[in-house]
């Protein structure tokens, strides 16, 4: 690096054993630069800048803030010009970079799933009854919202769901989020992948192994790794992230970059709007996701695997960093993965909330400790990604489905779904349905099945809309229940599962409210790199927010189809080009039309 | 004898561009290809003496199995890529990005090719709304120092700043993209004034600067006096005096006097970068 010039900031105490502990913690994973991309003005690596995010959570832990001396000190701790730090801190909804008005920031979800149960109400309460409350976007808790997320200066953050005053209150006295909610088919012989959910003791090793865990491993470890990958390409899984990638394509394209440093990255940076399945496996059956992580990594020849959790899941967070631990102690992570003399270890990412850092070349960014901007492709992932090199990322739900494939084989997995689409999925029933919550359907399930499994639409028989698939999916009405949903049957009817996301809205709901949140979350959430998706994001929002205010759609359609090329045709990432696609199938729809 | 360096050949690889057949070295971008082939294609946050970051999206083109439009400032040529870059799709982003940009950032005082180019493809920014409706990045000047001023309304986030303050060329890392979407603005740490920031004054942020949002107070203040005049500009090249490097100079003179100094970007020293001594210090030349 070259001479760094620092401020004459002063650290507190408190800011500078914080960030020391990081370093000390963490500081033995020293990233020696790879092939790493140049772009968008970003510094080359130093070795920890890698430290960067861990160390800004310990500022702002210490503080409650980003404090120009906390910054300081940190940027001198790891060789890190300041304004790209004070850039990187600033690119997160959960640093702060002026002093706060309390200890605690009340981050309340206002975004689709909360609005009708409340929150904005909410957020009046708790201002009055004097917490500094903050409106947030999705906080993943949408199965019982209004959901409230209590980001602690000193101390640990708390989730709160249903959040209120009350609710609020106690879970700060007693330093404790609300217990998770039991799953609506817990203990259902049908579940593969949330088998254990709500079954085995999330924090006891010895419990997940008696109830079957780690026998995947076992299996995998026997196989080696070209077997291992032949039989995830067998079963045809593929990416339940949106992007439905055959997994063992890019597992295949990874183990084959021999000879360079390669990773296991798990996304678990699960923002979309209405989505939460990920940290229903993770905080309900931690070790299944160590142990999918350590078959994935062994496979491809990583010896390092990264799992990036967004910030908002403190709960998931701590049992994860538990199991990763207790593993670790196990001999099951390490030097010599159970005995196998393969190498493998988990390093935990924690988010700092920003959406876009769960698109996978924004993560490599978050990790580095640059800026979540996504980086262009080509080149992939699979040759140039988490530091410059291969890097197999997959998210969360897509991993645990290794453990039934090594378990029983590719073949008898295959026979599980529709040909296309084989397997089971995840899905997250919100909104106005009986017994909201995560369920898991064989794909090929209609979505009246899925509807029904949640006991049925509340008050109707049918839907009045339905977004499927996330703020980045798209609205359907009643014609398309009897959708198979399935990769192929969705993507022939111009929808997407996305992440999962089924969300019921109502007669009651406003639908032009709910579509102009929508617009609201892609402006709020664009890294502001690339113009299409930094200034149309914004120019989209303004239109719906005209179209509420009683402009006609007549005036502004044509601005709203050039805004949606524009953002789908040049945006560098998938957040630019999907930005318009649910808010186009509204108006394609009618949704806005005869709404209040 | 002296060692005559000879470049290692490079394998030329073929596509077709516009349904010309085209033959480019190796690793050229689309755009080299563009550039060789005399097609001429708008860039805003690309520049020669910079790493590409394809950030403004204003060169993308339409190329033959690819879902979505690609920069060509940093899309490799490849073998029988068939690229369009003047297609509808091309015409209709090209179109936007322009439209969204004017819409939002002052683009008075930005390259005669911008204009050039919103003329070619008919942008109407109005069409996005009255400017006192809609969201903008309207805000004062910073003026700081004696040397020069950052007028941000007039940003469009290219980047080039950035990357000329750092491993493009300074190394300095004084400023840095801070905030996130429509807020995501060029500042130091905190947005201490550039004498309290790493900041060494060489200029080569305004130097890269595509828009006027970076400029020399001279430029600055005879712009609020109404005194700017670039036809009345003579631009006189010359070799920096201050030291042994041999930097050429480029002085542009009104009314006798220095009123800014660039260097060419395609300068086999500087590469269109200076030093503060370069870029400033000319205040003797005049006394």
């Amino acid at each position: 690096m070259p001479d760094l010039r620092f401020g004459d900031a002063e650290p507190t105490d408190e800011e500078r054993i914080a960030v020391d502990e990081v370093v000390a913690d963490l500081g033995s994973v020293v990233v020696v630069e790879g092939e790493r991309l140049v772009y968008a003005g970003h510094a080359r690596t130093a070795e920890r800048r890698h430290l960067l995010l861990p160390a800004l959570h310990a500022v702002q832990r210490a503080s409650g803030w980003i404090s120009p001396g906390g910054l300081d000190y940190a940027c001198r701790q790891l060789e890190v010009p300041p304004a790209e730090a004070y850039g990187v801190a600033t690119f997160y909804h959960l640093f702060a970079h002026e002093a706060p008005e309390a200890t605690d920031v009340v981050h309340v979800c206002d975004d689709v799933a909360c609005r009708p149960v409340g929150a904005l109400g909410l957020i009046d309460e708790l201002r009055a009854a004097g917490h500094h409350a903050k409106a947030s976007p999705c906080l993943g808790q949408c199965e019982r919202g209004p959901a409230v997320l209590v980001q602690r200066c000193g101390d640990h953050d708390l989730t709160v769901a249903p959040g209120s005053v009350d609710e609020v209150a106690v879970a700060i006295s007693g330093r404790t989020s609300t217990a998770s909610v039991s799953l609506p088919q817990v203990g259902s012989p049908d579940l593969r992948l949330l088998a254990r959910v709500g079954v085995v003791d999330p924090g006891s090793l010895d419990d997940y192994r008696a109830h079957g865990g780690y026998r995947a491993l076992e299996a995998a470890l026997a196989m080696g790794p070209d077997r291992v990958i032949e039989e995830v390409t067998t079963a045809g899984l593929s990416g339940r992230g949106g992007a439905a990638f055959p997994t063992g394509v890019k597992w295949r394209g990874v183990a084959d970059q021999q000879g360079r440093p390669r990773h296991l990255v798990c996304n678990a940076d699960e923002s979309e709007p209405g989505t939460f399945k990920d940290r229903v496996v993770m905080e309900g059956d931690p070790f299944s996701l160590v142990e999918a992580m350590t078959i994935a990594g062994t496979a491809v020849g990583a010896e390092r695997g990264w799992l990036y959790i967004r910030g908002e899941y403190p709960v998931a967070a701590h049992r994860l960093r538990s199991a990763i631990d207790q593993a670790r102690v196990a001999g099951l992570l390490g030097d010599d993965v159970a005995g196998s003399g393969t190498r493998f270890d988990i390093d935990l990412r924690i988010g700092a909330g920003a959406y876009i850092c769960g698109e996978e070349t924004a993560l490599f960014n978050s990790i580095e400790g640059f800026r979540g901007e996504p980086r262009n492709k080509p080149p992939f992932p699979t040759t140039h990604g988490l530091f410059g090199e291969p890097t197999a990322i997959n998210n969360v739900e897509t991993l645990v489905n290794v453990l039934p494939i090594m378990l029983d084989g590719g073949e008898a997995y295959r026979a599980i779904g529709t040909e296309r689409s084989p397997g089971t999925r995840l899905f997250c029933l919100s909104g106005r349905v009986s017994n909201p919550g995560t369920y898991e359907h064989e794909f090929g399930i209609t979505l009246r099945g899925v509807l029904e499994a949640a006991g049925g639409v509340v008050g109707a028989d049918e839907p009045h809309a339905v977004l499927l698939g996330g703020a980045a999916g798209f609205f359907v009405r009643s014609e398309q229940l009897d959708l198979p949903l399935t990769l192929e049957d969705t993507r022939a009817a111009g929808v997407s599962l996305g992440s999962g996301v089924v969300m019921v809205f109502g007669e009651e709901d406003d639908m032009v409210d709910t579509v102009r949140r929508v617009a609201e979350f892609f402006r709020d959430e664009s890294c502001g790199q690339c113009v299409p998706c930094r200034v149309g994001t914004i120019r989209q929002e303004e239109v719906l927010a005209r179209l509420r205010d009683g402009a006609t759609l007549d005036a502004e359609r044509d601005l709203l189809d050039d805004l949606a090329a524009v953002m789908g045709d040049a945006s560098i990432c998938g957040l630019g080009q999907t930005a318009s696609g649910a808010i186009r199938s509204a108006l394609d729809l009618g949704l806005l039309e005869g709404s209040r | 004898m002296n060692d005559v360096p000879v470049p290692t050949p490079r394998r030329l690889v073929e596509l077709t561009i516009d349904d010309r057949t085209v033959r480019v070295p190796e690793g050229s971008t689309i755009l080299d290809a563009c550039h060789q082939e005399g097609i001429d294609t708008p860039t805003l946050c690309w520049a020669e003496n910079l790493t590409p970051v394809n950030v403004c999206r204003v060169c993308v083109v339409e190329v033959e199995n690819s879902r979505v439009l690609v920069p060509s400032c940093s899309r490799a040529a490849e073998d029988g890529m068939v690229v369009a870059t003047d297609s509808e799709r091309v015409r209709t982003s090209r179109k936007m990005v322009y439209e969204l940009l004017a819409s939002s950032v002052d683009l008075d005082r930005a390259d005669d090719e911008v204009h050039a180019w919103m003329d070619h493809y008919g942008c109407d920014p109005g069409r996005m709304g009255d400017k006192a409706d809609i969201a903008t990045v309207a805000q004062p000047p910073k003026v700081q120092d004696d040397l020069y001023v950052r007028d941000y309304e007039r940003c469009i986030l290219c980047y080039k700043c950035v990357e000329a303050c750092g491993d493009d060329a300074q190394f300095t890392f004084a400023i840095a993209t801070a905030g996130r979407g429509f807020d995501a603005h060029i500042s130091t740490e905190f947005d201490v004034t550039l004498p309290d920031s790493a900041c060494v004054y060489c200029g080569n942020c305004i130097g890269v600067c595509p828009t006027g949002a970076l400029v020399f107070k001279t430029e600055h203040d005879m712009r609020e006096e109404g005194t700017w005049d670039e036809d009345a500009q003579a631009v006189t090249t010359t070799v920096c005096s201050f030291c042994g490097v041999g930097c050429n100079l480029e002085l542009h003179v009104q009314d006798e006097q220095i009123v800014k100094v660039t260097s060419p970007a395609d300068h086999s020293i500087t590469n269109g970068h200076l030093c503060i001594k370069g870029r400033f210090g000319w205040q003797h030349a005049q006394s």
